[in-house]
Formats: structure tokens, C-alpha cells, sequence
């Protein structure tokens, strides 16, 4: 038998492997993506043309190039990053050796194993959604490689339909096999942290303008639920990094933990806030809270300088429950130490800014003082923007007395600068800021882009008090948040279309809660609200056997309901004489294949029938052959009336025939 | 390469074995009438090769995403595998309902191709990726809803006289290729095939004199071939210009036109074994019919025609392949 591909389902295969490959774009490297998106057309082209598979003196080489390639860049073949490089290469090798049906088969095979993997680079919704059309055309493909298709005339939008159609058929057991698949405690292999890519996110650095990047990065960095009522836009300050020394070009987070915990106090018990917070994988430990954390959560300590920091690095979406102050005292006591460190400054750097902090504090200013001042400096003259001019070696200078021109990085970098100049021990707070409340949800949604910088000032008596310098420049920035105050900046997205993306992001978060964070614990509180408690393993995958066991059930059942429908086939009255007979069987008449109505009629006269029966089973029998043969349409009425007089007639049961 | 063959061959060959001693093991079933309907008594399923293959893969697959905890991972492998368990469904639906109505077979000679024509009833909805193998030969087919369809298949076969085309397998791996879904039928039908013609085609035996039904009074030699036309002779038949020449009607007689009458006679060729005279004789049959010949089959227990024409043709041939073996 011929199992040489035909043009058509080698089309469809090379668009499905080329799609399969096209998810993996983000991370190949180009000695990969180059010769791929060379070799691939080329082999359709020539196959079009009539030659044959690419010969093995070719493919080869190449295999033994794509090994050692893969083996001179990652080291080894192993793991997510080398595994998923070889896999595509190979993907794409099998594509030229394909020609028969077999060959097919295993290409597509194989393309679903590398589809997967692509997953493990990146989850959100969309490229979930994304993988899951591959998933339609690569069924298709496979669904094409059917000999003898329905539909010769449209085969591709048979295949799509019938792949699509499995897929739906599938969904409702896929679902509940997720639910209830085992997860494993610990990892077989490997370290699960590999599975995300570094994220962008805050650095434990910040150099003015390095922030920029961040600032217009609009994917979710998290999302808070709060017990209680929501505080308001200014208040939302998510504290995540304290940054303690200044090198002269940038701010460092340095060594803390020797110090004792900053003692913080609420001001009230209405002043505390207990919220719910979903961070999205950082490849860091930190986790912002709202300033200022009062506890810390499972799995994570609070740092001296109350930011919290967790055990391992967000590898995975992670949720915690932390409780705030809103309004609180931080720190009314200040160590040597600290206070030392917060007043370090690199020599022979920004001798101006020295010099205008000294003129502040010889003109006999306090520290709320010099405080107001530097504001009072930057509301006059300043200007808020993300296209902020670059900065010599005297960074703080040069935006102070030249460009004047910056965001949240420059000018809490110039404030602390100029607070530690003045002798008021100060440090940079990097965090979120703001965030879009999505009320119909309930939840708050904080993006990458409200990422924020701002300073905190240590006041005799008062402690350590925040200052947002950027408030002062642009009060819309805290006000309204970042995609107000950066609404002139030129990249960013219309109003319209910012706020239907915030709208649609209810489902990122249906997909980030449901599904990418559906753990084992999460497996076992849904169980449990079920009143099934404390399901191991076991109980799970008797479960998960018991509910194939009906899908299979429900499926049986669907396969043969076909057969039911045709064995009756015909029309209605077809139908009703059908179970007229059969009614007539079971009481002992039962009629012969060969034998017509009118026959089983005179017999109807010998059999063992009482004489109502018989004389009603007569009239139907008129009354049938009347219908059938008597008439060209029999009227439907007169069916249905004959249909009700089958269903009422009757019989004695089991009559023993003559 | 040879190795393969051999394997397969001992493969095929043990099976034939057990069929013929375990028939209940291996399904081999009575020869029963039509129609035959395949319901799920008679439809076996087992996932193919690449269905063991795509299972190992996709428990590759569920060991990766669990290992991750990658959950859109482990979402993808549980969607693929309902999927792979639905098309098993799906390819029942296919197979079952299905009724073959019919069984009807072309004209074949021992050696050519046998036509089988299989005519099925495939019900309310359309199937594809049929297949039908029988003996070594095999077709794939499709039905649309609702219409009754014939599906041919050629069948090699190698010997004169009554053929039963035997046990056929209708399968199919609809829709992915992942199961096989089969049944066997084995439909009480049996046809004629006639024996091989001897090739290079022999030239006709010369008249051996007796001239069939001889000249008819008065005919010249340009009337050879020519008779008076009668009324019931069919119109075709006459022959317009030596009409007009003669001013009378003329029709060419089939007897005439045929000169000599043919006399094919299984005696007369005693330097050949039976069944090489079989073959001539069957060969001197379509010869006769081709050149438009009438000719008479002479056997040793019967003699056919003298004839001409289908019928004739169909008779012969007939009873050349049911003559007894030597």
C-alpha cells in the first residue's frame, strides 16, 4: 500500500511542526532559529517540486552539528534550556526525513512532547491559549493523514473540526484528571526553579534610569485581595527593597541582617490593613508588602528594616497573607550602626548638593525643615518624566542643577542624597506604588510599570518617616498612578485600550489562580470542601479511576447510541408498527419475515388471543395497512392516532402460540 | 531485509494455523448471508504501535509536568490524552452501524484482478478512513451520509472455476492512528472466474469444412455475406449501399459474415495437457468474440452454440471453468 504523504497532508504537517517550533521562538538561539527558518521552507519547496526526503549524508552532519552545538553552549543535553533546544533541532530534522505516513506519525508524535516544553518557559494565558491552537492543527495534521477523507473537497476544515471536536470531547475528563492527578511533594529531577526564565522585576540595585525599563513593562507583577476596605490611591505603597548605600553612581541594598528588627507600631487598630498577595514569579526573594509589614508569612522572614524577604526565590506564582500598618510608628529608637550607615555618603562626588544641603542647615533649618525645603525644590522647577536625560559621574548634580528632568529613581536618589548631606539619616524604598482596582473582581492589580521608588527620612521622636519626592514633582503619580502621570510620555497605550487590558485581566487571574497555582495544597482544600479530607495519593488515583470508568461509561454510550437510532429506523409509522409487532411477539404471535400484513392478520384468526385483542389488533392491522399502502402521505395525526391506539392496546403476556 | 519477509511470512503462516485449529480464538467466522451489520459484537479494538508509543510519550509528558509543577503543562498532557481516549470513540462510529448490503463481482480470468464490488449502507452519518482488505489486497473508502455506496476491490486471482473471496477484514485507525478498530466478515458469496487465456493469443482454428448453414440460394459472390431481408430482422442490420445496387433490401447475415462457422473442440487438440487446452480453448472463445465469429465450444461432456454474442460468450467461458480437473 502507498503510505507516501500526499501534498496536502505534508503542508499541514510542515505548518504544524513549523507552529510547534514558533512557540519555542523566545528563547532559541539564533544558530538554531537561522538555519530553521532556511531549511524548513527549502524542504517544502523542494518537496513540492517532487524530490524525495533529504538524504541521509545530509541529515547526518546536521544531527551531529545540532549535538555539538547544543553540547558546546549548554554544557550538556539535559535540563530545560539544552532539552527543549535539541528537541526543536530535532524537530525540525525529522521534518526533512518525513515522506511516509509512519514518519508523520512520529514527527507529530514528537512535536506534541516539544510543544509541552514550551510550556515550561512560559505560562501566562495567552501563550497557553496560543499552545492550545497548535495543539487543534497538530491533531489536524494527524487527523489528515486518514486515507480517505470525507469531505475531499474541504479536507483541511474536516481535520480542523475533527480535531477541534476530540479536543472539546476531551475537555470535561482532561479537567477533572487535573483536578485530581497526584502532584508529586518533591521534584524526581532536576530543581523545579528552572522552569521560569529570569524575570524582569526590581533589582537590588538602582542607579537612576536603570528603572525605565521596568516602567513601561505593563505585565501584572501582582495582585491583592483585602479583607477588609481598600486603602486609598495614596496610601497603596507596596514596600519590597530598602536600599542603604550609595556608591556615587548607584544604591545598593548591602548587608542588614546583623541589625535588630525595626520596632514598628500601628497607630490605631483601624490603621492596619490584612490583604491577600498573588506575586507572580521574580526569580528574587522579595515580597512587597504594604507599608509597613507587621508580620511575616509561612515560609519568608521580615528583615531588620522591615521589607520581606522569602526563603527560596519566587520561582512560581506565590501567594501570602500579610497583615500592615498603614499609619505607624518605625523605628522611634536609631543604633549607632543604622544611623552611621544612613548617613554615609561617597566622598568627591555631587560637591554642589553638599553644598546646598549645608546652606539649608546654616540657615538653621530642623529636619522637617530641610525636608520642606528639598520638596519645596523640586515642586518649583522639576519636571516628571520617562524620558529623562542622561546623567554624568556627578549624577545628583547634574539632575539638580542641570537636566531637572526625571522619575521616581532620580528623585528619590537626589533626595536621599541631599537629606544625608544635611545630616538626616535617610534610605531609598523601592517598591510598587498605586495599582488598578478592579471592582468588579474585588481584587487590586498591580503591574511591573507602578514600580516605584521613594525615600524614607529617620526624624527624632517620629522615626523613620516615608517621603516621596516624586509626590511633590507629579502628585498625579501617587494620586492616579503610573499610567496617569505617564499618560504624555508618548509609549503609552491610549486610555481606552489601557483600560480594556486592566478589564481583561480578571482572566490572567482566573488562569493564575486556577490553574498555574493549583498545587497540592490547593488539591486539598478543594477536596476538602467536597468533605473529602486529607486525600493522599492513593485515594486520588482511585478517584481519578473511578470517574475514567464513567467517562468511559458516558463514551460507550454516545459510540452506540448511533446503532439505537438506526435499528429504528424508517418513519413514524414504520415506528409504530415496529413496536406493534414486537407487542404482538411478546404475546405469542410472533410475525415472520416473509409474512405481510394481511397474512399475520388471518393468522391473527388461530392464534390464542382473547377476542378483544384479537379483534383489536385487527383494526390496527386495517388500520396500518390503510395508512401504508392506501395513501401516498399519511397525514401525521392520523400516525400519532395510531401510534396511541399501539401504546393502549392490550395484550395477555406470553401466550404460548397454537 | 529478506529477515523481515521471512518473519512476516512465518508470522502469516502461524496465524493461518491457528485459525484452522482455534477458529473460536482467532474469530473465524462461518460464512454468514448478507447484509452483514457490524454492531460492537463484532468490532475489536487495540491501539496500534503508534498508539503505544504516543502512550509512553504522553506519560513522558505527565512525568515532566508533574516534575515541574508546571500545571498548564499538566493541563496539556490531560487534554491530549481525553483526546486520544475520545478518538478511540469516534473510530467506533465509524465501523459501528455499518451494514454491507451487498456482494457482487466483475469478470475476471485466473490471473487478472477479480472486481469485487461491496456495496455498503453506511446509515445516518458520513464515514471515513475505511478500509477493506481481502486476501493481499486492500482499499481504502469513505461513505457519505445517507447513501448507499460500492466499494470495489481487486482481488488476484489464480485459478479457474468457483472463487470464494473468504474471510475480509473491514478496519480502520479513524481519526489519529492511535487504534486500530477491526472486524471480520466473512460473507456466504462465491463467483465464477474463468480460466486464463493462453498468451500470446493462438490464431483461430481454420473452418474444418463444414460450412455453417452454407450459401444461401442465388447469391453470387458479391452477395457473400448478404441475405433478403425478413421483417424481423433489426435495421442495424442492413446494408444500405449493396441495397441500393440491387434495388432490393439486404441485410448482412451474422452466419455469412462470420464465413466459415467455428468448431472449437477440446478433442481436436491432443498435443496439450487439460488445463493447456483449457486455456487455448478459452483464448479461441474471445478471439471468436472479438473477430465477430460464430463458433461452437465442443467439450467432452457438453458442446455449446453454435453462437455468437455475449451470452454465448459468457456460457463458454462458464463452462470451460467449471470442467472437472484431470
Amino acid at each position: 500500500m502507498n503510505d507516501r504523504l500526499d501534498d496536502r497532508q505534508f503542508a499541514l504537517l510542515t505548518a504544524a511542526v513549523a507552529a510547534t517550533l514558533a512557540t519555542h521562538l523566545g528563547h532559541l538561539p539564533a544558530w538554531l532559529t537561522l538555519p530553521m527558518a532556511v531549511l524548513l521552507p527549502l524542504r517544502a519547496w523542494t518537496r513540492q517540486r517532487g524530490s524525495a526526503a533529504v538524504r541521509a549524508w545530509i541529515r547526518l552532519p546536521l544531527t551531529a552539528a545540532l549535538l555539538a552545538l547544543v553540547v558546546t553552549n549548554f554544557g550538556n543535553v539535559f535540563g530545560r534550556e539544552p532539552g527543549s533546544v535539541l528537541g526543536c533541532g530535532l524537530l525540525a530534522l525529522k521534518l526533512l526525513e518525513t515522506e511516509r505516513i509512519r514518519d508523520a506519525r512520529v514527527a507529530l508524535g514528537f512535536a506534541a512532547f516539544v510543544l509541552m516544553s514550551a510550556l515550561l518557559f512560559a505560562q501566562s494565558l495567552a501563550f497557553s491559549l496560543a499552545i492550545c491552537a497548535v495543539l487543534v492543527l497538530l491533531l489536524a495534521a494527524l487527523a489528515a493523514l486518514q486515507p480517505a477523507p470525507l469531505d475531499p473537497g474541504r479536507p483541511l476544515r474536516a481535520s480542523l473540526r475533527l480535531a477541534a471536536g476530540l479536543l472539546a470531547a476531551g475537555l470535561p475528563l482532561a479537567a477533572a484528571a487535573f483536578v485530581l492527578m497526584p502532584r508529586l511533594g518533591s521534584p524526581l529531577w532536576g530543581s523545579p526553579g528552572n522552569d521560569v526564565a529570569a524575570r524582569t522585576g526590581l533589582g537590588e540595585r538602582m542607579a537612576p534610569g536603570e528603572l525605565s525599563q521596568l516602567l513601561i513593562d505593563d505585565t501584572p507583577a501582582f495582585r491583592v485581595v483585602f479583607d477588609g476596605p481598600v486603602p486609598p490611591q495614596p496610601q497603596r505603597y507596596f514596600r519590597a527593597i530598602v536600599l542603604w548605600d550609595f556608591d556615587g553612581a548607584a544604591w545598593t541594598r548591602g548587608l542588614t541582617y546583623r541589625y535588630p528588627l525595626e520596632d514598628a507600631r500601628a497607630a490605631g487598630p483601624r490603621a492596619a490593613a490584612d490583604y491577600t498577595v498573588t506575586l507572580e514569579p521574580t526569580d528574587r526573594r522579595w515580597l512587597p508588602a504594604l507599608d509597613v509589614p507587621l508580620g511575616a508569612p509561612p515560609e519568608a522572614r521580615l528583615a531588620a528594616d522591615r521589607v520581606l524577604i522569602a526563603f527560596g526565590k519566587v520561582v512560581q506564582p506565590r501567594r501570602y497573607a500579610v497583615r500592615s500598618a498603614l499609619d505607624y510608628t518605625l523605628a522611634p529608637e536609631l543604633p549607632p550602626a543604622q544611623r552611621a550607615r544612613a548617613l554615609a555618603l561617597p566622598d568627591g562626588f555631587n560637591p554642589r548638593a553638599r553644598a546646598l544641603a549645608g546652606r539649608w542647615r546654616s540657615e538653621g533649618r530642623d529636619d522637617a525643615g530641610v525636608v520642606q525645603a528639598a520638596l519645596a525644590l523640586f515642586r518649583a522647577s522639576f519636571t516628571y518624566t520617562l524620558d529623562a536625560p542622561l546623567l554624568g559621574r556627578d549624577s545628583v548634580d547634574d539632575f539638580l542643577f542641570g537636566t531637572q528632568r526625571g522619575f521616581c529613581e532620580h528623585y528619590a536618589s537626589a533626595f536621599v542624597f541631599l537629606m544625608r548631606a544635611a545630616g538626616i539619616p535617610a534610605r531609598v524604598v523601592t517598591g510598587y506604588q498605586g495599582g488598578w482596582w478592579n471592582a468588579g473582581d474585588g481584587y487590586l492589580l498591580v503591574r511591573q510599570s507602578d514600580a516605584h521608588a521613594w525615600a524614607e527620612v529617620w526624624i527624632e521622636g517620629r522615626g523613620w518617616r516615608r517621603v516621596d519626592p516624586t509626590a511633590a514633582v507629579s502628585p498625579a503619580r501617587v494620586e492616579l498612578g503610573a499610567s496617569a502621570a505617564n499618560a504624555d510620555a508618548g509609549w503609552a497605550p491610549s486610555g481606552w485600550m489601557r483600560e480594556l487590558r486592566n478589564r481583561l485581566d480578571f482572566a490572567n487571574r482566573l488562569w493564575t489562580e486556577g490553574i498555574i497555582r493549583f498545587d497540592a495544597l490547593r488539591q486539598k482544600g478543594m477536596l476538602a470542601s467536597f468533605g473529602v479530607a486529607d486525600a493522599n495519593p492513593g485515594d486520588l488515583l482511585l478517584a481519578l479511576s473511578v470517574l475514567l470508568g464513567v467517562a468511559m461509561l458516558i463514551a460507550t454510550a454516545w459510540a452506540l447510541r448511533g446503532g439505537f437510532a438506526e435499528r429504528a429506523a424508517g418513519d413514524a409509522l414504520d415506528r409504530a408498527w415496529a413496536r406493534f409487532l414486537a407487542r404482538l411477539a411478546r404475546a405469542g404471535v410472533a410475525s415472520r419475515p416473509a409474512e405481510g400484513p394481511l397474512d399475520l392478520r388471518r393468522r391473527l384468526g388461530t392464534a390464542a388471543l382473547p377476542d378483544a385483542a384479537r379483534s383489536a389488533a385487527e383494526a390496527l392491522i386495517d388500520e396500518y395497512v390503510g395508512l401504508r399502502y392506501g395513501t401516498g402521505e399519511p397525514a401525521a395525526e392520523r400516525i400519532a392516532a395510531l401510534a396511541a391506539r399501539v401504546r393502549k392496546l392490550r395484550l395477555p403476556r406470553r401466550v404460548k402460540a397454537p | 531485509m529478506s529477515a523481515v519477509r521471512a518473519a512476516a511470512d512465518l508470522r502469516r503462516r502461524v496465524l493461518a494455523a491457528a485459525e484452522r485449529r482455534l477458529p473460536a480464538l482467532t474469530r473465524l467466522k462461518r460464512a454468514e448471508p448478507l447484509p452483514i451489520r457490524f454492531d460492537r459484537r463484532r468490532i475489536y479494538v487495540l491501539p496500534t504501535r503508534f498508539g503505544l508509543g504516543f502512550a509512553v510519550l504522553l506519560f513522558v509528558m505527565l512525568l515532566g509536568a508533574l516534575n515541574y509543577g508546571n500545571n498548564p503543562a499538566l493541563l496539556l498532557t490531560c487534554l491530549l490524552g481525553a483526546a486520544a481516549g475520545a478518538s478511540v470513540f469516534a473510530g467506533f462510529r465509524a465501523l459501528g452501524g455499518l451494514i454491507l448490503l451487498r456482494l457482487r463481482a466483475g469478470e475476471a480470468h485466473a490471473g487478472d484482478m477479480l472486481p469485487l464490488h461491496l456495496g455498503f449502507a453506511p446509515g445516518a452519518r458520513g464515514r471515513a478512513g475505511l478500509r477493506l482488505r481481502c486476501g493481499g489486497a486492500e482499499t481504502a473508502f469513505a461513505l457519505a451520509a445517507g447513501s448507499e455506496a460500492d466499494v470495489v476491490v481487486a482481488l488476484p486471482v489464480a485459478q479457474r472455476g468457483w472463487f470464494r473471496p473468504g474471510r475480509m477484514q473491514l478496519w480502520t485507525d479513524y481519526p489519529l492512528g492511535l487504534f486500530r478498530l477491526w472486524s471480520w466478515l466473512h460473507p456466504a458469496f462465491e463467483c465464477l472466474v474463468y480460466p486464463a487465456a493462453e498468451s500470446p493469443p493462438p490464431p483461430l482454428p481454420d473452418g474444418d469444412g463444414r460450412v455453417g448453414e452454407q450459401l444461401g440460394a442465388g447469391a453470387s459472390e458479391e452477395h457473400s455475406g448478404l441475405r433478403e431481408y425478413r421483417p424481423s430482422d433489426a435495421s442495424r442490420l442492413i446494408a444500405w449501399k449493396a441495397s441500393v445496387r440491387h434495388d432490393q433490401l439486404l441485410v448482412r447475415d451474422a452466419e455469412r459474415r462470420s464465413g466459415t462457422a467455428l468448431t472449437l473442440d477440446y478433442a481436436a487438440l491432443s498435443g496439450l495437457d487439460h488445463e493447456a487446452r483449457i486455456r487455448r480453448l478459452t483464448a479461441w472463445v474471445l478471439a471468436a468474440e472479438a473477430a465477430q465469429r460464430s463458433s461452437t465450444l465442443r467439450l467432452p461432456a457438453q458442446s455449446i452454440g453454435p453462437g455468437l454474442g455475449g451470452t454465448h460468450r459468457r456460457a463458454c467461458l462458464r463452462a470451460l471453468a467449471l470442467l472437472p480437473d484431470a
